[in-house]
């Protein structure tokens, strides 16, 4: 009986204790993974999309903007856009405006309309050659961006910008959205929502315009013949605000 | 009074001269820490008028500082003894005032800590790029030049470098003035005027700066200049004023002839308010017909050279800050044909009133062009020493 006893004592203490192995082998296959994920998640954001889904000059992003359809007291486009970018509703000449409604008067027939107007997203944007650093760049499809990390606040793309699209940000920001990076002391202006194209999406002024049922803006691939935008664009007379200056720009018009 | 005595109250003065300017660089840097810590909210700029009182400051010390450099210029590459004389002075002044331009320049950005980027990130197609190269470009032979031109041993290079001198200086100002010309879309600077016009107010602004500078030094060494000498230069001055105001008559009557123009120079010439007065007073008048006035009408002579130089200072700024705040607060022509309004300005004549701090950073980079010039001056021997060029020319 004794020797049972001894037996089952000495069997019990040469047994490793496989609970504790076990889970020191899983808490540490855990621990690595917690450890390495962010990592590979950081590695696999910073080289954006998969080969062959990256950014192509094969697309090339713009908007046709309805005029006729633009209803003048309508301010949804802006308030979407400040809204989506984390812009305050601007109330002095110091705060930024990436979009605006601007009121038309024609000299001549005294027409009166109203349209809205942003970065024009041009093919040869004079930001872009007059930014001293680079920072002001266009996208391989077509979208005009500031880097915020080289942008050193020299204000010469807001001299050079046609359209007055380009705003300074003159103050301290808060409230900031994390994939809209701004910051005091550089340039900013319409990125087309570009955060939102990149997942596949519309821009932000154009779901808010179909939602208020205007339509007015119809975003799209200019360079894609079978895209609604290319055949809005064959089918009715559109025009490219300043089209003297030659600058192709990605926004067109119709109606003014 | 002793030798000796009369040395310790020149030194006494020296210190209380660049205390005073310690003292205002302080103030800028009062006023840049303003605007570094708050933002630009602190500033009488906006979004319509992006460029203010900093660039006012900062482009005259620039285009004054190519110049003065004038100076040497007539007397190395075109071999007048009386300017070669004054080339060291001219070269110190030089680099002072670009030191104080570019200070303002740069600390004026919404971020200054990211100057580097500056280098580390070129854009071949900008010519705010190119300028950094000019500009450094500038310092490195301007140090060159005012070797060449006091050390005996490098005398023979001194003509070298003159001309080198005032190839890049002509490429420095023109560059300054395609800052501008290359806005297409501005009506105020679209012109391919500009670049020469730049240069010919340059050499108006850089004299009237050299002479200032001449006189407080014959003054301070209880020193009379000689009268021949000092009548070419204030004859020079006038020249030089006239060329200046022959351009800006060019460049707003060729605008006037452009309909889509027209509205912009009446603005500008006529109902801007704050602008035509300056243009009009501060500039044509104050800044271009008293001193001509003062230089050339019968009876004056030499005597009032030094007022007429700080008056052509107070028109250059005026010109300036009708030029840059003048040419922004005209509004874009985003839709020819039509009236326009929004709430970003767009139509409406941009408002500006210059800050404090923007005040302050501008006197600041003024006061870093006077002390390097306070100290240049001293520590290195630039006094124009022309009784032998007066004796030369008497025993010719």
């Amino acid at each position: 009986m004794s020797d049972i006893q001894h037996d089952t004592k000495t069997s019990i203490k040469m047994q490793p204790n496989l609970d504790r192995r076990d889970f020191l082998s899983k808490s540490s296959i855990g621990l690595a993974g917690l450890t390495i994920a962010p990592g590979l998640m950081l590695f696999d954001m910073a080289h954006g999309k998969a080969p062959g889904d990256e950014v192509s000059n094969k697309v090339r992003w713009g908007m046709l903007i309805d005029n006729n359809q633009c209803e003048s007291g309508c301010n949804d486009c802006v308030t979407a856009c400040n809204t989506e970018n984390g812009l305050a509703t601007p109330t002095k000449p110091t705060d930024a405006q990436w979009i605006r409604k601007v009121q038309l008067k024609d000299n001549l027939t005294h027409k009166v309309s109203s349209l809205p107007m942003m970065c024009q997203h041009c093919e040869h944007p004079p930001c872009v050659d007059v930014c001293p650093t680079q920072a002001s760049f266009k996208r391989a499809d077509g979208i005009v961006l500031v880097d915020k990390h080289i942008c050193i606040g020299c204000r010469y793309c807001v001299m050079a910008c046609p359209y007055q699209a380009r705003s300074f940000v003159h103050e301290v920001l808060t409230d900031q959205k994390t994939e809209v990076p701004r910051g005091k002391g550089t340039v900013e202006s319409c990125t087309l929502c570009v955060h939102r194209i990149d997942k596949g999406e519309t821009t932000a002024c154009a779901e808010a315009c179909s939602k208020a049922g205007h339509n007015a803006i119809l975003f799209g691939d200019l360079n894609d013949p079978e895209s609604a935008i290319s055949k809005r664009i064959r089918s009715v007379t559109s025009t490219q605000i300043r089209s003297d200056l030659g600058l192709n720009t990605g926004v067109r018009y119709e109606g003014i | 009074m002793s030798s000796a005595s009369l040395s310790r109250n020149e030194s006494r003065n020296f210190y209380i001269l660049a205390a005073l300017g310690v003292f205002v660089v302080f103030l800028g840097y009062l006023g840049m820490h303003q605007m570094e810590e708050h933002g630009h909210i602190v500033s009488g700029m906006n979004n319509q008028i992006v460029w203010g009182l900093p660039h006012v400051f900062a482009i005259f010390m620039i285009v004054a500082a190519s110049g003065v450099l004038n100076v040497g210029s007539i007397g190395t590459v075109f071999g007048q003894a009386p300017y070669k004389i004054r080339t060291p002075l001219a070269a110190v002044i030089a680099v002072g005032l670009l030191s104080g331009g570019l200070a303002v320049l740069m600390l004026d950005l919404g971020r200054p800590d990211r100057i580097i980027v500056a280098a580390t990130h070129f854009n071949p197609t900008s010519v705010f790029a190119w300028n950094i190269f000019l500009y450094s470009g500038f310092f490195g032979l301007a140090i060159v030049y005012l070797w060449t031109s006091m050390e005996k041993r490098m005398y023979v290079w001194s003509k070298p470098a003159g001309f080198a001198m005032f190839a890049w200086r002509v490429i420095l100002t023109s560059g300054t003035g395609l800052i501008f010309a290359f806005l297409v879309v501005r009506q105020a600077y679209a012109s391919a005027l500009l670049p020469p016009m730049f240069i010919v107010l340059s050499f108006a602004w850089g004299m009237a700066v050299f002479l200032l500078v001449q006189a407080a030094m014959f003054a301070w060494n209880c020193k009379t200049i000689d009268p021949a000498i000092l009548r070419r230069m204030k004859n020079l001055l006038g020249l030089f004023v006239i060329s200046s105001l022959y351009l800006v008559a060019a460049y707003h009557m060729t605008n006037l002839y452009f309909a889509k123009q027209t509205g912009f120079e009446l603005f500008i010439l006529r109902d801007g308010g704050i602008y035509p007065q300056l243009f009009w007073g501060g500039y044509v008048i104050l800044g271009s017909l008293v001193p001509l006035a003062l230089l050339y009408l019968p009876g004056v002579g030499n005597k009032s050279v030094v007022a007429a130089s700080a008056l052509v200072i107070v028109g250059s700024f005026a010109l300036l800050y009708v030029f840059i705040i003048g040419g922004q607060a005209y509004p874009l022509s985003i839709f020819p044909g039509h009236e326009v309004s929004s709430s970003f300005g767009d139509g409406a004549i941009g408002k500006y009133v210059p800050s404090l701090p923007e005040l302050l950073l501008g006197s600041g980079g003024l006061a870093i062009a006077y002390l390097i010039t306070l100290i240049g001056t001293r520590v290195l021997n630039t006094m124009p020493q022309d009784v032998t060029v007066v004796a030369a020319k008497n025993d010719a």
